[in-house]
């Protein structure tokens, strides 16, 4: 074997580079949840806006969820974080590209845009399996349709695709990762940082990859108690 | 010749056989009826290896399955089986799922299984649904279709779980002819059933199983006119 | 409009080719070893079982970035020499997607009654053999509209083979938008010339899906 590797876990303690990870973990898990409470809330309007009664808001819907979901979260960073500036015209196009950490920005709402197109389908799915007797129970209590929607439809939904949501949280952690193509320092982008002063990628991307695993877990392990305070009584379980 | 002794068989805490002894002769029809739950499906199970027991022995042949050199694959080429709710591969023609294990086990040739399963579909009286579809046949054909696949290997043996259960009532009577004309062909057969009329027709002898339990063994009038155990009187009377 | 895109679109088209061919192997290995990950998940043996199911929930927390690089990284040292970035990220992809058909067939493998495995044990074939003719037939036709779905995911995964250099279509319009800076047509180009592939997908998997409905999903 030609090509002899000298292997060098200890630049995982070593100083500054255990902390670089550390710090890109930090900035993961920020970017995560900021990303996450985009995604949340506007996953719910556009899922919502599904079922209204207006055919262009429906239609919006359809269309934001087909388009945010068929083009890779990649394409759609570098299209908000290159182009999107320039969508503001010359001048204040250049402003916004003087912005101090413009790209960590641009990331977190990206993430919440791509991510929220998924929050939306899976309130159409959440909503789908309610049975239309439920409806037209509720509705026969003399409750109009948007009264139906925001007292019991929309929170019966949101009970019922805990689980999906709960993994796609675990995905925005993952798809964060992504962001290090734009220079945000997060977890994946320190590792890759480590090779690039040390040459010993190899550790330091297997450092991140525990790393990962730990973030994982415990993202699971707390959603599960989540989980378990909102599961309908009675409901088949995952 | 099929020779039960002595087997037992639990899953978990729960024994779904308890001391079955049996034998079943060349030539034999042997019924087997009894409550759901008493482990009449488990026995055939267990007489062609798809379940293991703990206790006892099953000889085939002379092939003891407790015997870990055995080859279950080489025992079961020659034990035939139908299900209750036929099997046949959705994915597959009628001809493709008849020759598929010729070609594949015995390795014969492509014309030699075509020919072998055209012969077969003759007799289960369907000749004409060799390229349908299974979705596309009804019960009764399909199950037909299920015997003349095992048929197809050649085997020394059948067993049938329930062959008509599923069955809508007009149908049951073309499975059970075919059945018949195998038992008086001479096929050595162990049939889970409670169609009666089979029974009294072919059957050499009826074992009636509880609790996984032999409660009462004999021939068909024995068993019918003259039931020895009250759990087979009730049996008896919940079935006619 | 898109003048930037018509002067460098043998270049960029070239990328997209790349593109195509990174996801034609990477789905071929995919699927494939997805449909031997999905039997490993369901089996009774514990020596499969556990190993599979802990290489599976292994790799579905970690992000697909990190196992690009990681198997960029670890290959040349495997092989004894430096390595085209093309074979590293094929096998990145294959083992990552791998784990994400595996449970799609495993939801195949469960749907499939045990009497129907028995049948076939039944007639005297082995394991390999069932699993071979009768097990991963009936699951991949199942849930082709599942496969076909995660397949644009991959498609779309591809990209993501950028950061180790490959020429893929995303490297090669962000090495024209780095000359021409015309960012809006060139990322727009990308994204349409995707978005086009992925709903055309995207609407043959409903077709699979609706004719599986019709005709009683086999």
């Amino acid at each position: 074997m030609g090509f002899a590797y000298d292997f060098d876990w200890g630049v995982l303690w070593r100083q500054p580079y255990g902390l670089w990870l550390l710090q890109g973990l930090w900035l993961t898990i920020k970017i995560g949840f900021l990303g996450w409470i985009i995604a949340f809330f506007w996953g719910i309007c556009i899922g919502t806006l599904r079922v209204t009664p207006w055919r262009w808001l429906r239609f919006f819907s359809s269309a934001y969820t087909e388009i945010f979901r068929n083009i890779p979260f990649l394409v759609q960073l570098f299209f908000w974080y290159y182009a999107g500036p320039m969508l503001f015209g010359e001048t204040f196009g250049r402003q916004i590209n003087q912005i101090m950490g413009l790209n960590i920005y641009v990331a977190v709402i990206a993430l919440g845009l791509y991510t929220a197109s998924r929050v939306a389908e899976h309130m159409r799915a959440g909503f789908a399996s309610i049975s239309p007797d439920q409806y037209q129970a509720v509705l026969s209590t003399g409750m109009t349709q948007y009264q139906m929607y925001r007292y019991v439809i929309i929170p019966y939904a949101l009970r019922i695709i805990t689980p999906p949501l709960t993994t796609e949280f675990l995905t925005i952690f993952k798809n964060s990762s992504v962001a290090m193509t734009i220079g945000v320092a997060e977890l994946t982008f320190m590792s890759y940082r480590i090779d690039a002063e040390t040459f010993h990628g190899l550790e330091a991307t297997t450092g991140a990859m525990a790393i990962y695993l730990v973030l994982g877990l415990t993202v699971v392990r707390v959603m599960s108690i989540i989980e378990n305070k909102f599961k309908i009584p009675g409901m088949v379980g995952r | 010749m099929i020779e039960i002794k002595n087997v037992s068989k639990r899953f978990g805490e729960f024994k779904v056989l308890s001391d079955i002894n049996e034998t079943v002769e060349r030539g034999q029809t042997m019924v087997i009826c009894g409550p759901s739950g008493s482990g009449k499906s488990t026995l055939l199970r267990c007489v062609n290896g798809l379940e293991p027991y703990q206790e006892g022995e099953i000889i085939v042949d002379g092939v003891s399955l407790s015997d870990p050199k055995t080859n279950l694959y080489k025992l079961r080429e020659n034990i035939g089986m139908v299900f209750q709710r036929f099997e046949l591969y959705p994915h597959m023609t009628v001809m493709q799922n008849i020759s598929l294990a010729p070609m594949k086990v015995r390795k014969w040739s492509k014309e030699k299984a075509q020919k072998k399963a055209a012969e077969l579909l003759e007799r289960v009286g369907i000749p004409e649904k060799a390229q349908s579809y299974p979705a596309n046949l009804s019960g009764g054909q399909q199950q037909r279709v299920a015997i003349a696949r095992s048929l197809a290997m050649e085997p020394n043996y059948m067993m049938f779980d329930e062959p008509t259960s599923a069955l809508d009532p007009e149908m049951i009577k073309e499975v059970l002819d075919v059945m018949i004309n195998l038992a008086k062909e001479g096929m050595t057969m162990l049939c889970v059933t409670h169609e009666m009329g089979f029974a009294r027709e072919v059957a050499d002898e009826i074992i009636f199983m509880d609790f996984g339990r032999i409660v009462e063994r004999g021939t068909y009038e024995e068993f019918f006119n003259n039931p020895k155990s009250e759990r087979a009187r009730e049996f008896l009377k919940q079935i006619l | 409009m898109f003048d930037a895109v018509a002067s460098n679109i043998t270049f960029l088209l070239g990328g997209f080719g790349v593109t195509l061919q990174l996801s034609f192997f990477a789905l071929a290995g995919g699927i494939a070893l997805g449909a031997l990950v999905g039997l490993g998940r369901i089996s009774k043996n514990k020596w499969i079982y556990r190993p599979i199911t802990l290489y599976v929930n292994f790799i579905r927390n970690l992000p697909l970035l990190l196992v690009i690089f990681w198997f960029y990284f670890v290959m040349p040292i495997i092989a004894g020499r430096p390595l085209n970035p093309f074979l590293s990220a094929v096998i990145a992809f294959i083992i990552f997607e791998a784990t994400y058909f595996g449970e799609i067939f495993r939801a195949g493998y469960q749907s499939i009654s045990k009497d129907l495995s028995a049948a076939a044990y039944s007639t005297g074939m082995t394991y390999t053999q069932t699993a071979r003719y009768i097990l991963v037939p009936i699951a991949f036709r199942r849930m082709l509209p599942s496969l076909i779905t995660q397949s644009i995911v991959t498609f779309q995964d591809t990209s993501l083979a950028f950061v180790i250099g490959l020429q893929e279509f995303v490297r090669r319009t962000s090495i024209v938008d780095n000359m021409e800076v015309r960012s809006i047509q060139l990322y727009g180009f990308v994204a349409i010339v995707f978005f086009i592939f992925c709903f055309i997908g995207s609407k043959i998997s409903r077709h699979f899906e609706e004719k599986g409905r019709k005709t009683g999903l086999l």
